[in-house]
């Protein structure tokens, strides 16, 4: 039973998901076809793995035939899915890439706001680590090397708006070669924006007082 | 960029969710803006997140809208954003399947696969792969097998794990890669030699020369990734099941080795390994556990907890191996986390003495509600093995058990408890009392139908002979009163079982009764009336007939023929003898005792071999109205092993036909069978009435081909023949690797021929007592190619053989024989025939006694679990009956057949549970089988 289970296969990675700290689901992924198949079942597997497992940091559990081992970081969990005849510390090499990388793009801001505003970077770092249950890539350095992102967060804020003020409207300007007929409208563009964003701006610094 | 700033709830702290509210029109309205020049990739970027999160969350996607979407998305391509062009081939990825023709980005991902940015290079491979089809992979190859040898890693990992996925799709196509992945697999990056070893290997699999080379190859050369070694680890061992290799061979020493690896991963990989080999010696072993004994003392939870599971495995087969890691797994007990806690105390349960029993018990008590069901289920397996280790510890664990099932947990948990419990009563009577007040206590709140029944069974069987049977009959005559229906059936079944037994609860018990004839299910009121009068009887014999003993024949046998006597109205009354009788069940054993997913499939109860061909002789339209099976024979090969085609042929009997049913196997890889028949020459009176051919029988797929023979019935005397067989079948080549056939096809044929190494006592089909003074000696001959046939058989023993057994009376009739022999004849036409008819009469004669034994009920049992158990039952077995096994016996009734009446009512028991409808029909029956009882066996004789 065990040996037919072991079948010598790259497919390690049954399922891998993130969830919120109310064990909502925020990204999921799931490789094998005939694992939950349905929405439903998957949402009650997920259901069933976060009521067993987000009381405790415990690593590893084994539930309804599987092997997952999870991670937490202020109000989001880490899943990774296998069978139960997969190699632990396979899983664990993945958990590991996945939550490093994900670490090291959101700048060691790993909780749930963060990840939201980012989740392009999120979505772009999992596709990396994961195709189609293979594992493709465990070292999260070369994960975020190629994912290459650039976090849009609050910290680089201020560089944004700077990049906006100075004109340096990144990509837009250099991909664009300005027609003539299109820089009246490029200007426009370019003023709302800065309007709009300058008005955030404002917003933020008047919020940061009152706080 | 606006979007994501202008949140309002932006200071409004980390309950919002950007993407909370989104809805999908408004989303897919959004991405109009797609088409807006200049393409603005920061608001496109957001809008294509928006997408993916929305198919993410499982919302879905109407094609046209999907569609729309994709269409409007490739034109995103014209920006050179790297953040946005990834989101796109995500995009592709997550769509290929719900929108149409997204084949139309082929060109745009090919140029990003063969372009300069390596960053676009990999992932466009990807979602290249994902979006081609057979046909379409045929245009990329070229560009596949120059990706795979890349030298950038991304570039070349990508490729080579696309083709993986491909290799289900087109086989053929990737095959030709191997050289590519070969050179591949060389590289100095260690994922590259990953995902080029796993390719090689699944494009290998089924070529077990090319698979041995390979891993020679890279075990000598040594691979840095240590994900390769893991795969080369578990290529190792499958490859040394196969070949049965002695532990003694190259790749045995290979995987040893790797218990020195520098890689954690490696090393457990292997230890686990050499665990799961067969037949390891405790000498081999001592290596792997060692090393699993140093993971146990890991600050990783995953690492001891894989120690710990791997280790339980060892103790279920070496404990003594194990005994070493005692002192660490001692430490595991209070780790925080419990499945390696509980993991710790099962193991050490099993190879601990027996001094340390009772404070185990006692540290898992203390957790036991916090672990999950699989665990808990460990637990209680672990609890079962160990009170057959340790009888006298059965107080403890006896209070344990009911503690646990006393807690909250699911039907799995509580079935092991109960099972668990039972096994424990069954072994121990001392511990009879407490178990069955324990179980009484659980039926007074027990949820579960299948659990209730059982136990009210057992308590019928166990607790009238108890010193003080009273005081179960409120537990019995509570279910009555507040169950459900079947539930009631079986309580009141066990409170006749009471009040037949103990002669001062009898009025009692005849009051109660009273009480149930009132229920408002009318299977509970025949239930009740029956035993009611049965009992007021009063008569030790009645008591034993229809109280204690229920029925011996085959359910699911059962049910059909009830079923085809609804079928067919006749006048004469329904005869129980016609059902075949139980045979002993095999019950799938069951699996190991380890934290796998045994829990998700229960035990399968597997119906016997008659059974199954019933079932699927009842569902060929043809076979309709032939009424019951009485016999199937034993499959009998018709062809060797290694030819062309494999044949294999089994009789089935019923009253006025033989149904021939021939297995019929291709084992060419470039044919396609169609409408196969085997074509039968009789060469007596006998008359094949219908072929059922099998339709199609692709290579290596079984399937099955009747023809339909008529017994003469005007020739009682026409007691053998001899058929030649003939296959015939219409071939369309295929090709061997898609199996798409060509068009047309050919008629052809192949004369079927025996194996010479065919013993005719192997082929004897004894029917048992079903079938009367009838030995009937079917040859198969093939003769040569021209089919030729022979008599084997001269009329003169024949007849005596007829004399000798009709003169036997009625217990030869019920010992008959009804053999058929296939005669081994190779094709040259040689003479073979070992067996005469005289001889076939004397074997008839002595095996008769034999017959007889067979329907004799078999000991009841649940699961053959250990030897000493079942000698256990045997002895306890006396009169009582056993049933079909697990099914039956869960709703709650055994029983035994006995003669005349025969258990007409606890068949009723049995399946009027299971359906309802058949009870009353059985009742009715009770009132016919008094003919039933005087008619002999006459309308069983297979009249030839």
């Amino acid at each position: 039973m065990d040996s037919a289970a072991l079948e010598p296969s790259l497919y390690t990675v049954k399922a891998i998901f993130i969830l919120d700290n109310d064990g909502n689901r925020l990204l999921a992924k799931y490789y094998d076809t005939g694992l939950y198949p349905s929405m439903k079942e998957q949402r009650s597997f997920e259901k069933n793995v976060f009521n067993k497992t987000h009381k405790a940091d415990n690593e590893i559990a084994f539930l309804e035939g599987m092997t997952i081992v999870y991670k937490s970081s202020i109000d989001i969990f880490f899943y990774v899915v296998g069978s139960a005849q997969e190699n632990e510390l396979m899983l664990m090499a993945v958990l590991n890439c996945l939550f490093d990388s994900l670490s090291q793009i959101l700048r060691k801001n790993v909780e749930r706001r963060c990840l939201l505003d980012n989740m392009d970077g999120v979505f772009l770092v999992v596709d990396e680590i994961i195709d189609g249950g293979v594992i493709l890539e465990s070292d999260p350095q070369q994960v975020v090397e190629k994912v290459n992102y650039r976090a849009g967060s609050e910290q680089a804020f201020g560089f944004v708006l700077l990049d906006y003020i100075t004109g340096n409207m990144e990509g837009q300007a250099d991909e664009n070669p300005l027609s003539e007929q299109s820089v009246a409208q490029h200007i426009t563009e370019k003023l709302a924006l800065t309007t709009t964003v300058l008005q955030s701006a404002k917003e933020q610094i008047k919020w940061s007082i009152l706080k | 960029m606006i979007k994501k700033f202008d949140k309002k709830d932006e200071e409004s702290g980390s309950g919002s969710n950007p993407f909370q509210h989104l809805e999908k029109s408004a989303v897919l309205q959004e991405a109009r803006i797609f088409n807006e020049t200049p393409i603005n990739p920061r608001r496109c970027l957001h809008i294509l997140t928006k997408i993916i999160y929305l198919l993410n969350q499982g919302e879905h996607f109407g094609t046209t809208e999907a569609t729309e979407a994709f269409f409007a998305m490739t034109r995103l391509f014209q920006s050179n954003d790297q953040t946005l062009r990834r989101m796109c081939y995500l995009t592709i990825k997550e769509m290929a399947n719900i929108s149409e023709d997204v084949i139309i980005v082929t060109s745009s991902l090919t140029k990003d696969m063969t372009g300069k940015e390596d960053v676009y290079r990999g992932p466009a491979i990807r979602a290249l792969c994902r979006i081609t089809d057979t046909t379409m992979l045929q245009a990329i190859e070229r560009y596949m097998k120059q990706a795979i040898v890349d030298k950038v890693p991304s570039v070349s990992s990508s490729a080579l794990v696309s083709s993986l996925h491909m290799v289900k799709m087109s086989y053929d196509v990737v095959k030709r890669w191997v050289n590519e992945a070969q050179e591949a697999a060389s590289s100095d990056n260690i994922m590259v030699q990953y995902h080029a070893l796993g390719l090689l290997y699944h494009l290998r699999k089924n070529d077990r020369l090319a698979v041995t080379k390979m891993l020679n190859k890279f075990t000598k050369s040594g691979l840095k990734s240590p994900f390769a070694y893991c795969m080369l680890i578990r290529i190792a061992s499958k490859l040394l099941e196969e070949t049965e290799g002695g532990h003694d061979s190259p790749l045995f020493d290979f995987i040893e080795s790797c218990l020195r690896n520098k890689h954690e991963m490696v090393v457990y990989e292997a230890a686990s390994a050499i665990v799961h080999m067969p037949n390891c010696t405790a000498r081999e072993l001592a290596p792997a556990v060692s090393v699993l004994q140093l993971f146990c003392s890991s600050p990783k939870a995953a690492l001891r907890y894989a120690a710990v599971r791997t280790l339980n495995k060892v103790a279920m087969k070496h404990p003594s191996a194990v005994t070493a890691c005692n002192l660490d797994l001692e430490n595991l007990i209070t780790d925080s986390n419990r499945s390696i806690a509980t993991l710790a105390i099962t193991t050490l349960l099993k190879t601990g003495s027996e001094s340390s029993v009772d404070r185990l018990m006692k540290q898992i008590s203390s957790f036991v509600s916090e672990i999950s069901d699989e665990f808990k289920v460990v637990v209680v397996q672990a609890i079962s093995a160990l009170c057959q280790k340790y009888p006298r510890k059965h107080s403890v664990m006896m209070n344990f058990l009911s503690n646990m099932l006393r807690d909250d947990g699911g039907f799995e948990y509580k079935r092991a408890i109960v099972d668990c419990i039972i096994s424990i009563i069954e072994e121990n009577p001392e511990s009879k009392e407490t178990g069955l007040a324990h179980l009484c206590e659980f039926i007074e709140d027990c949820e579960h139908t299948v659990l209730a029944t059982k136990i009210l069974h057992l308590l019928g069987k166990e607790g009238p002979r108890t010193p003080s049977p009273s005081k179960y009959i409120r537990f019995i005559f509570n279910r009555v009163v507040l169950e459900s229906e079947a539930v009631r059936a079986a309580a009141v079944s066990a409170l006749a079982k009471f009040g037949a037994q103990n002669d001062d609860l009898l009025p009692s018990v005849l009051v109660l009764m009273q009480r149930c004839m009132m229920d408002s299910d009318d299977e509970v009121r025949d239930r009740a009336t029956f035993y009611m009068n049965v009992l007021q009887q009063k008569q030790k014999a009645l008591n034993a007939a229809y109280i204690f003993n229920g029925l011996s024949v085959s359910v699911p046998g059962l049910e059909k023929s009830l079923h085809q006597y609804t079928l067919e109205p006749s006048e004469k009354p329904f005869d129980m003898k016609t059902v075949p009788l139980a045979t002993a069940v095999i019950t799938e054993q069951k699996t190991e005792i380890a934290p796998v997913a045994t829990s998700k499939l229960p035990e399968k109860l597997a119906p016997s071999r008659q059974d199954i061909y019933q079932e699927q002789l009842a569902a060929i339209p043809e076979f309709q109205g032939l009424g019951p099976l009485f016999k199937s024979s034993e499959p009998v090969q018709l062809t060797e092993a290694e030819t062309e085609y494999v044949v294999r042929c089994i009789k089935h009997t019923f009253s006025n036909h033989m149904v021939f049913q021939f297995d019929c196997t291709n084992t060419l890889n470039d044919q396609l069978l169609q409408k196969v028949v085997v074509q039968m020459e009789p060469s007596e009176a006998y008359e094949v009435a219908r072929y059922v051919p099998a339709p199609s029988l692709p290579y290596s797929q079984p399937g099955s081909c009747y023809s339909l023979v008529r017994l003469p019935d005007d020739d009682p005397t026409a007691v053998s023949c001899t058929f030649s067989c003939t296959m015939k079948y219409l071939v369309r080549d295929c090709d061997p690797n898609t199996g798409e056939p060509d068009d047309d096809g050919y008629d052809d044929e192949y004369v079927v021929r025996i194996s010479p190494c065919g013993d005719p006592s192997e082929t004897a089909l004894p029917i048992g007592r079903h079938v009367a003074s009838s030995s009937l000696a079917f040859s198969l001959p093939a003769g040569g190619p021209g089919g030729d046939r022979r008599r084997p058989h001269t009329e003169g023993p024949e007849a005596q053989l007829r004399s000798s057994l009709g003169g036997g009376g009625r217990r030869v009739r019920e010992g008959g024989d009804v053999r058929a022999v296939i005669g081994p004849d190779a094709g040259g036409g040689r003479e073979q025939h070992r067996q005469f008819p005289g001889d076939a009469a004397v074997r008839a004669f002595r095996q008769s006694p034999g017959e007889q034994e067979l329907p004799r009920p078999l000991p009841r049992r649940r699961v053959p679990r250990g030897p000493r158990r079942a000698a256990a039952g045997a002895a306890g077995a006396g009169g009582r009956g056993h049933h079909a096994g697990d099914r039956a016996e869960q709703r709650g009734d055994g029983g035994g057949r006995h003669p005349g009446l025969r258990g007409l009512k606890s068949p009723a028991a049995d399946l009027g549970s299971a359906r309802p409808g058949f009870h009353f029909f059985f009742f009715f029956l009770l009132f016919l089988s008094v003919s039933t009882q005087q008619r002999s066996h006459t309308s069983d004789v297979i009249k030839l």
